[in-house]
């Protein structure tokens, strides 16, 4: 463990600046997908094992139109909304028949749906990865420079993009009707249905905001990554870690522990260059023994 | 009891049993006995996942040779079958792929297209049922080189890790001494590939040019979709240069990355396996000046026989050759050439035709552009290794230098005597 390199870096501004962006960078993106996981756990009780294999949609779906358009902003809304519409047909065709199975099934069924996606990217897009969507023009300029830290103004787009989705998201869920719904649904289903409220239309928006968020957040990664099928199963248990970290079914934790884990990746690079997946780990056990229920969710759960 | 029809049940059976007999030996049944007669070969490789491009090019390049050799009579009438099966890049899967093979195929030989960790699976399998098997994709250098995985049925033709490492070294001393590039990093994917790739560099980059320092090292997970925190720490570390021996996708996203924090103005990337065709035109405005080993490019052996194969290849599947695909139109040739040099499927008189022998290649750099399969471990020398940089179109590299292989033969034999395996 290198605990002076840390040190050196934290009292430098150019290497504490470069390694905070880098960390909130990879945090903010990890928050998109984390915070879809979490919404449909914490309202529909589904632990979405598909949620991977949406964001890898969301990154094909990007790259599609773009290929067609040449638009990178019309790529990532079109892109999302793609895999929001599709989180809404799985969500009236499969899931919606396993909300009161055992979560044996509701794996097998993600799991399943995971596979068939893999496959069927191939299908249609070909075997091999494709590349990169691409950084629009207007990004495609040398770093900035502040305090001598050296910072791509795509990535402060990325980081504020994210922050305006996760502000959006706070509003929906605590300022709307729907929103107000959709946490009712979380705490009793029935208690709504006896009110009259149509719980399939919430379930259904629900998976569908999650499954939404999935494809911005791979819509945008594949703004800078290779498309290749499998891309979501990374991507997955990092959003696992997230959601346990925070509290499962808590946005706000899901806001928190992707912070948290992305200047754990970013600082423990410098700390500990070979520990840092390990880290993310630890992080998450000691979460696990001091506060089981996660930094910010509700024990009864 | 009354006759019913003019026929009796045994004359109605006999007719036809007559003209199956007739009709099978005609059509259906010599062909099942062709089909019988065929030289079978089984080839366990990756059709699916993310590393799918692998067992298609290979399955390419086997298909372009084998139609061939059966348009052209096969061996004494005999065609080849290949049995190409999926492993899913699973090393239990590719052995139970391979025992199949053995078991219920009963293929003469195997052409193994697995990745290194399958690969060693796949060579225990074979060491016990004694089938020839050809490995075309493994880069690890043990599978042939140590004493105690080696065995007599097995040879390998594709490239070896300690033969790029030597080359790699040999080109980066070069810029070391020209450039004074003395602060290295290096970049790797965390499996047994990367640490080794990594390491046999940089032990040879230190036997060419000592007082190169590395100042840093990072080890993504092999898929990792963002590489910040590497990149940053590049950034930090300020390095002359860094080592890479990321691949596919992932090298292809951490380039495009990195090129947004300029990371190349200040750092020359040594990127081992950069030019082929599928990473290079996946790479968004691709960098000039970054360096890499030629894995294949049409460019490199710059000769008409190379061009020709490139051709051929993207006439028939309009895309380009892989490097694991001309691994694997080597290893058909060979085994083609010992087939009809013995005339026999036996396993014990092909290895010996294989043994040794020199053939004439488009990816040959030896005498009158020849690989061989070497002696001792059966594995192939005198292919085309080259280094270059890139430029962003068509051919992708430029100013390639050869490595020469008299260079790479006697630091590997140090380096295997250091290893305790000569």
């Amino acid at each position: 463990m290198e605990i002076f390199a840390l040190f050196d870096c934290i009292i430098s501004p150019a290497c504490l600046l470069s390694q905070a962006t880098g960390g909130l960078k990879i945090g903010m993106l990890l928050f998109l997908v984390a915070s879809g996981l979490t919404l449909v756990f914490g309202v529909l009780g589904v632990i979405n094992f598909a949620h991977g294999a949406l964001y890898m949609l969301g990154a094909y779906f990007s790259w599609q139109v773009m290929t067609l358009t040449g638009h990178f902003g019309l790529s990532v809304i079109l892109g999302s909304l793609g895999v929001g519409i599709f989180g809404l047909l799985f969500e009236r065709t499969l899931i919606s028949r396993i909300y009161n199975a055992e979560l044996l099934v509701q794996i097998l069924l993600c799991y399943s749906v995971v596979l068939i996606l893999d496959d069927l990217v191939m299908i249609i897009w070909g075997d091999e990865f494709l590349s990169s969507v691409g950084v629009p023009e207007v990004f495609q300029v040398p770093p900035l420079f502040i305090f001598d830290a050296i910072i791509p103004p795509f990535h402060l787009a990325i980081i504020g993009m994210s922050f305006i989705v996760g502000i959006i998201l706070w509003f929906i869920m605590t300022k709307t009707r729907f929103g107000r719904l959709v946490r009712a649904a979380a705490v009793n289903p029935k208690m709504l249905e006896a009110l009259g409220i149509n719980i399939n239309f919430i379930r259904a928006g629900v998976f569908m905001l999650g499954s939404f968020l999935a494809g911005l957040g791979g819509a945008l990664a594949a703004s800078v990554g290779s498309v290749v099928s499998g891309m979501g199963n990374s991507i997955i248990i990092e959003s696992f870690i997230v959601t346990v970290i925070g509290g499962m079914g808590s946005i706000s934790g899901a806001f928190l522990a992707s912070l948290i884990i992305g200047m754990a990746r970013s600082f423990g690079a410098v700390a500990m260059p070979l520990f840092t997946d390990g880290l993310m780990f630890l992080i998450m056990v000691l979460v696990l023994v001091i506060r089981p229920q996660g930094l910010m969710g509700n024990k009864k759960k | 009891m009354k006759k019913l029809n003019k026929y009796s049940r045994r004359d109605i059976l006999k007719t036809s049993a007559s003209t199956a007999s007739v009709f099978a030996l005609s059509t259906g049944f010599p062909t099942i006995l062709k089909a019988e007669n065929n030289i079978k070969i089984g080839v366990p490789t990756i059709l699916s996942g993310r590393v799918a491009q692998l067992g298609i090019s290979v399955s390419n390049a086997l298909n372009m040779a084998v139609d061939n050799f059966n348009k052209s009579g096969g061996l004494d009438g005999r065609n080849i079958e290949l049995i190409i099966r999926d492993s899913r890049a699973k090393p239990d899967e590719a052995a139970r792929v391979c025992r199949n093979f053995i078991n219920s195929d009963k293929v003469d030989a195997i052409i193994n297209a697995e990745a290194s960790g399958a690969s060693f699976a796949v060579q225990e399998v074979i060491r016990e049922s004694g089938t020839l098997c050809l490995h075309t994709v493994s880069e690890t250098t043990s599978l042939t080189a140590d004493p105690s995985i080696r065995t007599w049925n097995a040879f390998r033709f594709s490239r070896q890790g300690i033969h790029d490492a030597v080359g790699s070294a040999e080109y980066a001393a070069k810029l070391v001494k020209e450039k004074g590039l003395k602060k290295w990093m290096s970049i790797g994917p965390d499996y047994a590939y990367g640490r080794d790739s990594t390491k046999t560099f940089f032990d040879m980059l230190q036997k060419f040019a000592p007082g190169v320092e590395i100042v840093g090292q990072g080890w993504p997970k092999l898929f990792q979709p963002d590489y910040t925190e590497v990149i940053t720490q590049i950034v930090r570390e300020k390095p002359d240069a860094i080592y890479s021996c990321l691949w596919g996708g992932d090298l292809v996203s951490f380039v495009n990355q990195a090129i947004l924090y300029d990371t190349f103005k200040n750092s020359e990337l040594f990127a081992i396996n950069l030019a082929d065709y599928t990473t290079m035109s996946a790479i968004k405005n691709l960098p000039k000046g970054l360096h890499s080993a030629t894995r294949y490019v049409a460019a490199w052996p710059n000769t008409q026989d190379n061009r020709d194969y490139d051709k051929a290849y993207t006439d028939l599947y309009g895309d380009h050759p892989t490097n694991w695909s001309w691994e694997t139109s080597i290893a058909i040739d060979y085994l083609i050439n010992a087939l009809k040099e013995t005339g026999s499927t036996d396993n014990k008189k092909l290895a010996e035709a294989l043994k040794g022998k020199t053939r004439k290649s488009f990816m040959g750099v030896g005498e009158g552009n020849s690989v061989t399969i070497r002696n001792n471990d059966q594995t192939l020398v005198d292919y085309s290794i080259g280094w270059g940089t890139t430029i962003p179109n068509d051919p992708f590299v430029k100013d390639i230098q050869s490595v020469d292989w008299n260079t790479i033969k006697e630091l590997e034999k140090e380096w295997l005597i250091n290893k305790g395996w000569l």
